[in-house]
């Protein structure tokens, strides 16, 4: 494809157009948007390189509802699919995505959070968690949820997003925020044409004499029928666990153990540096799948660290999860920033030293 | 369709279509929509596009119509079967797609989707089924109600100060420039439903050949939500509905 061959695969790039440039190189057949900040550069981008792929649908929709609609069709017609948008969209399209995973579609969903509730700010925030990982719509059901945290991860996350969708046929989120969709950092792009597409025997693309017809459905009115679907659905989340992904940061010997993701683990990854310039034993968690959760990670930390201190931006969303997985062995506190604030590491830092004091771990 | 062979003797004049299956529909006695299911497929099975065609269905009383219809379709949320259409026809151009919706998911809930699927001329066909009432869940007031029409949520008739006037939506929607074939039809009677399948014909014509958005009305009548035998229905439905939603072209291309 033209793109990938002919310029440079290390570029410097906004998160947002990185993310539209990977979507394309990851052979996104289908994209449809509507305007919101702080994530527009996307469909901007892909605008821009419509000429160069001349057989990808991109589509501006008339609201973020029609839009996800029409992911729901493509996806159907067996194409790659990709959306995104910010919050107050993603919260438009929720009906849809209830649809979508209860009828098995692919397809990737980006949310650019920005911070709420209601018309709330354009300024990044990550308080989509709940709404992300606990399924968002009416029904039993979950999203595949991946939270980069770099340029590099925007573009790299697109491409695990479409294997993972496609692989168990369930929608896949990566949740990003403002920054990093505003962001430029030198990234590197994968070749074009590395993520091979499937072909599925379950798509609407007219039914041939030689089998019988396709319907793509989330309606099954007998409830025996609907429950049978419901195990289906949560047989493959738990066949999902198998794709949990974290990083942990010198949690061996940590005294204390920061649980952070997305852009909040970075801050969190220098708060750990300078409280180890001060003789204290800081460790961090970055959970890299939302959804599945790295449960077993935390639980492990929780024989040997004395507490947890979740950081997000938000009112504490993912801590409720970090709760759950340490289930009570320890402490787990909480310190965030909401309405589009940003936490800096020096203010993570002296929350983390008020704990030291408290856990008189301080060494000279 | 082809007359079959002998059974017993006797000679084959008339059957239902391959492209419809077995199943038997769960529409109520003497209601509109299985008349256009068949002729739908009828269409359908004689241009030979079975392989060829996507439909989409709505919510509402068709939102079954993938039991009936022997061909692949999706099953659209309430309102975007344009949209859920669009979709299908962007990533698959060269294929027939339709949308099946009633007036409550057409003109009200999916009013947005509908305008914007034929500002853009997407080359679909939508069927557009109004019998003035929400049938599957009850018989409530639909967009489409007439004025006096008693409905569960309008039983002392509708009223246009509080409840707001029936929509025409078929006359909004064809000055749309993405509009090329706006049609009102019927199948109260038999020469209706001959009409009718003639305009699906074209719709499907045109297309094939990148026209435009078709958009087909079907004046339909609801015994159940009307309160009526089938027959009275259909006369309620000459005297009350075709003044208020005339039948007949109201959009063709220039020849």
């Amino acid at each position: 494809m033209a793109g990938g061959t002919e310029k440079s695969h290390i570029r410097l790039m906004k998160g947002n157009e990185a993310l539209a440039e990977a979507a394309l190189r990851a052979g996104m057949q289908a994209y449809f948007g509507y305007p919101i900040t702080p994530q527009t550069e996307v469909m901007e981008y892909l605008a821009i390189q419509a000429p160069n792929y001349p057989g990808v649908v991109i589509l501006q929709a008339e609201s973020e509802i029609a839009a996800i609609n029409m992911v729901h069709g493509a996806s159907g017609a067996g194409a790659r699919a990709m959306i995104s948008s910010s919050s107050p969209g993603i919260s438009l399209m929720q009906e849809c995505l209830s649809y979508m995973a209860s009828a098995q579609l692919p397809a990737v969903i980006v949310n650019v959070q920005r911070g709420g509730p209601g018309l709330g700010t354009i300024q990044p925030s990550q308080a989509d968690y709940f709404q992300a990982v606990k399924g968002g719509g009416h029904g039993d059901y979950h999203l595949i949820v991946l939270a980069p945290s770099s340029v590099q991860e925007m573009v790299d996350f697109v491409f695990d997003a479409f294997r993972l969708t496609e692989k168990y046929r369930n929608p896949a989120m990566i949740l990003a925020d403002g920054a990093l969709g505003q962001m430029m950092e030198k990234v590197t792009l994968p070749a074009a044409g590395s993520l091979p597409k499937t072909s599925f025997p379950w798509t609407t693309i007219g039914k041939p004499n030689s089998r019988e017809r396709n319907i793509i459905t989330s309606l099954f009115i007998q409830p025996e029928r609907m429950e049978k679907l419901n195990l289906v659905l949560q047989e493959k989340y738990r066949q999902m666990q198998q794709e949990v992904r974290s990083e942990e940061f010198q949690t061996e010997d940590a005294d204390i153990i920061l649980v952070a993701f997305g852009l909040t683990s970075r801050i969190c990854n220098k708060t750990m540096h300078l409280a180890r310039e001060k003789g204290i034993k800081v460790g961090l968690i970055r959970p890299i799948t939302l959804y599945p959760f790295p449960t077993d990670v935390i639980a492990a930390c929780a024989t040997h660290a004395k507490t947890f201190l979740t950081v997000e931006m938000n009112a504490g969303q993912m801590v409720e999860d970090v709760r759950l997985a340490v289930n009570g062995k320890r402490p787990v506190q909480f310190y965030g920033r909401m309405g589009g604030m940003i936490p800096s590491p020096e203010e993570v830092l002296a929350q983390v030293e008020s704990i030291a004091q408290e856990l008189h771990t301080v060494h000279a | 369709m082809e007359p079959a062979a002998n059974i017993d003797g006797l000679e084959i004049v008339y059957a239902k279509p391959k492209t419809l299956t077995d199943t038997p529909t769960h529409y109520c006695p003497g209601c509109g929509h299985g008349v256009v299911h068949k002729i739908l497929m009828e269409v359908v099975e004689e241009m030979h596009i079975q392989e060829e065609t996507i439909g989409v269905a709505p919510v509402g009383c068709a939102v079954f119509a993938y039991d009936y219809m022997n061909i692949d379709m999706q099953e659209a949320a309430h309102g975007r079967a344009s949209a859920v259409a669009t979709g299908i026809k962007r990533v698959l151009p060269d294929k027939y797609v339709f949308s099946y919706q009633g007036d409550g998911d057409l003109a009200a809930i999916g009013t947005g989707e509908t305008i914007h699927t034929i500002n853009r001329g997407e080359n679909i066909l939508m069927l557009f089924i109004n019998n003035g009432i929400y049938g599957m869940t009850g018989g409530q007031m639909a967009p489409t109600s007439l004025i006096g029409m008693k409905t569960s949520t309008s039983p002392f008739g509708r009223e246009a100060a509080s409840m707001g006037n029936p929509l025409r939506i078929t006359e909004l929607i064809a000055p749309l420039p993405g509009a090329y074939y706006v049609s009102r039809h019927s199948v109260h009677s038999t020469a209706a439903v001959r009409k009718l399948k003639k305009a699906i014909v074209t719709s499907f014509k045109y297309q094939k050949e990148k026209r435009g958005t078709c958009f087909i009305e079907v004046v339909s009548n609801c015994p159940s939500g009307w309160k009526m035998t089938p027959i009275e229905s259909n006369e309620w439905l000459e005297k009350n509905m075709f003044p208020f939603y005339p039948l007949g072209d109201i959009k063709v291309p220039k020849s």
